[in-house]
């Protein structure tokens, strides 16, 4: 009966639900990473909470740099520092290889959250650049379809834009910092604030590619020297 | 030369061959060097050597690390901000550097410091060192530290001056600190008790500074002696530290010592895991302890006195709201009973036992209800590198449902704990995790 009760309580779409915790084997990877799943879902899809991002897909070395961040405490998000403050290297790789070979589908992008005028000029930033201001085009190193690249590039498409204006913003005031040489501080310090609303509105709004996975290292050269690239490779 | 003008195709696949077992050394060395030889049979070890081996295991049971460096940065060089009620202190840099850190003292400096709280330079130490606790630390053990910092990569690192607040600036104030709660004196063996007790009793008394966190810090930043192991808040952390002598928290008189053994070295056990600041303690130090030492330190904490010989026998799920009870258990049902399961059995190590849970169920609901807001993960260790863990659920659950949750496990399959307010949940849910 109380079994009955909880199944029968309203749940969002099953894409990006709240989710609870469960798994089918107890000594398994899935069953271990079960501290992620309420924020981040069963597979990194992301949850209908708000803020938390999709992970899934992403490449292993950029899920690995961030937790290896939280942990050493260079990227500042208090849950996530606390949550993996006392687990070994060897243990986030793992993680880290585990989200980058989920592969769930993807939620529906955000409805239109901006007017036209300032879509346009978030595509013009994603797809173009800013030659005046020195911003190269998202696409040139997150990729055309803008599923990251590999070892350690995001994937930006299945963000939310609020994520989205929250990390650039952190960026552009000195609080988020990637290794040295920091290009994304580089890219973030010359937007204004109506650039990264307007980037990330039109960001929110893509649809994911037929093929998700990111892009392969060596196809592109980077308009700008990346520190996470180097440091990533095993 | 002439082989190579006279057969440059042979001469170029010798090379390349040469090359190739090169690689192949190189790999072989790299894969396999337990394999090689680490240094000529026959080759001693030197005394030096020996000191500085077992200083630096000393200084891993001591835990010198975790207040003497800051996260990702040099190991030793200091700046760690231990925030207290009384303002801010600044953890000394402790590599040997001439000018900013030990590299001009003595093994007597050191000594000296370790045992009596007085600096190289003649200053009181504030009792965030545990020189109360260190004091008991043997002359050998003193030197042997000395020696390991003395050998570890000076780093030139200016100390940060304490930020305390009048009147706690005063460094004379810690005359009358140390005439109320600082007793001086190396540990003195028991003959009456093994061994095995003494050296656990050691450990625990000296290098592993535990009364730190398990006793109350009184509002004068001491601690009785009387009170010593009778558990406390943290101060400045949220976290509540539980009394080692109380069956009723985490004493532990009727635990199996192997038990007690993997909790403090492996981070989790059968019967409880470590979350938040112990988790820290087990990753930083307690993991680097021999099986010997942990079972001693095991051994002398299951026989210390227990004041509270038993817990309350009767379950107070009488004392519960009926609709608290029921939201509590719908919870419960929805979110957690997929790893503790229906019976609160859990399933150990994994997932820990909330039934006959002790760090559920004693008086101060700290603990249990930070663990439901920001979830946790055991410490990962050389015994349990991959450890299990529980995801946040303060984005989930409202104040009412987390403290029905929380109220449900406390009470709930026998448990004897009390039930708990949404105030209490709401209180912890404002302060981010550490």
């Amino acid at each position: 009966m109380l079994l009955a009760a909880a199944t029968c309580m309203p749940r969002p779409a099953a894409a990006q639900s709240d989710a609870t915790p469960s798994f089918k084997t107890l000594d398994s990877i899935d069953a271990r990473v079960q501290g992620c799943v309420t924020c981040h879902g069963h597979s990194g899809e992301g949850t209908a909470s708000g803020y938390f991002p999709r992970i899934a897909g992403k490449p292993s070395g950029y899920l690995y740099n961030q937790l290896a961040a939280f942990r050493d405490g260079t990227r500042k998000y208090p849950p996530m520092n606390y949550l993996v403050a006392t687990l070994p290297d060897a243990y986030l790789r793992e993680i880290a290889d585990h989200f980058a070979q989920e592969a769930p589908p993807f939620g529906s992008p955000q409805g239109a959250n901006a007017g036209a005028t300032v879509l346009l000029r978030g595509k013009t930033l994603a797809m173009v650049g800013d030659s005046a201001t020195g911003v190269p085009a998202c696409v040139a190193c997150h990729g055309a379809g803008l599923t990251g690249m590999q070892p350690a590039i995001p994937g930006l498409v299945g963000l939310r834009s609020n994520y989205i204006v929250a990390q650039l913003t952190s960026w552009r005031v000195g609080n988020r910092h990637a290794i040295a040489p920091d290009c994304m501080r580089r890219i973030a310090s010359r937007l204004t604030d109506a650039d990264v609303g307007a980037v990330a509105a039109w960001l929110s709004q893509q649809q994911p590619p037929k093929k998700s996975e990111p892009g392969s290292a060596d196809l592109e050269r980077m308009p700008l020297a990346c520190g996470s690239q180097g440091q990533a490779e095993r | 030369m002439s082989l190579v003008r006279r057969h440059p195709v042979l001469a170029s696949f010798a090379l390349s061959l040469l090359v190739l077992i090169g690689i192949g050394a190189a790999v072989l060395h790299f894969e396999h060097p337990g394999r090689l030889p680490a240094r000529p049979p026959g080759a001693e070890v030197n005394a030096t050597t020996q000191t500085i081996t077992r200083g630096e295991y000393l200084a891993r049971a001591g835990d010198c690390v975790a207040c003497h460096s800051v996260p990702n940065g040099r190991e030793f060089a200091g700046g760690r901000e231990m925030p207290t009620p009384f303002g801010s202190l600044f953890a000394p840099n402790i590599t040997p550097d001439d000018d900013t850190g030990i590299g001009r003292w003595n093994a007597d400096d050191f000594y000296r410091m370790m045992h009596t709280g007085v600096s190289r330079d003649g200053s009181l130490l504030y009792p965030a060192m545990p020189f109360a606790s260190y004091t008991r630390i043997t002359r050998a053990d003193s030197d042997a530290l000395f020696g390991y910092l003395q050998s570890v990569t000076p780093v030139s690192q200016q100390n940060r001056p304490h930020e305390l607040k009048f009147p706690f600036n005063d460094r004379d104030l810690l005359i009358g600190w140390r005439t109320l709660y600082f007793r001086e004196g190396t540990y003195q063996p028991d003959p009456h008790e093994s061994a095995q007790w003494n050296r656990g009793a050691y450990l625990v008394q000296g290098l592993g500074h535990c009364a730190m966190c398990h006793s109350a810090i009184n509002a004068l930043g001491g601690s009785s002696e009387s009170a010593q192991f009778e558990g406390g808040m943290i101060p400045n952390q949220n976290w509540y530290a539980p009394s080692l002598t109380s069956n009723r928290e985490a004493g532990l008189g009727d635990w199996p010592v192997q038990e007690i053994a993997d909790l403090l070295q492996t981070g989790a056990s059968h019967r409880a895991t470590t979350y938040g600041p112990m988790a820290e303690v087990v990753y930083d130090s307690l993991q680097y302890v021999t099986d010997e030492d942990a079972l001693a330190m095991a051994v002398y904490l299951k026989a210390l006195p227990q004041h509270e010989p038993s817990a309350p026998p009767n379950p107070q799920a009488r004392l519960v709201e009926p609709s608290a009870l029921a939201l509590g258990r719908t919870t419960y049902v929805a979110q957690c009973a997929m790893c503790h399961g229906d019976d609160g059995k859990g399933q150990a190590p994994a997932y820990p036992p909330l039934a006959g849970n002790r760090s559920i169920t004693m008086r101060t609901p700290v603990n249990p209800i930070r663990v439901v807001l920001n979830g946790g993960y055991a410490p990962g260790t050389y015994k349990n590198p991959r450890p299990y863990g529980m995801p946040p659920f303060s984005h989930i659950l409202s104040d009412d449902e987390v403290a029905a949750v929380v109220t449900y496990v406390r009470t709930a399959w026998g448990n004897a704990g009390t039930p708990v307010t949404a105030a209490e949940a709401n209180d912890l849910r404002k302060l981010l995790p550490e």
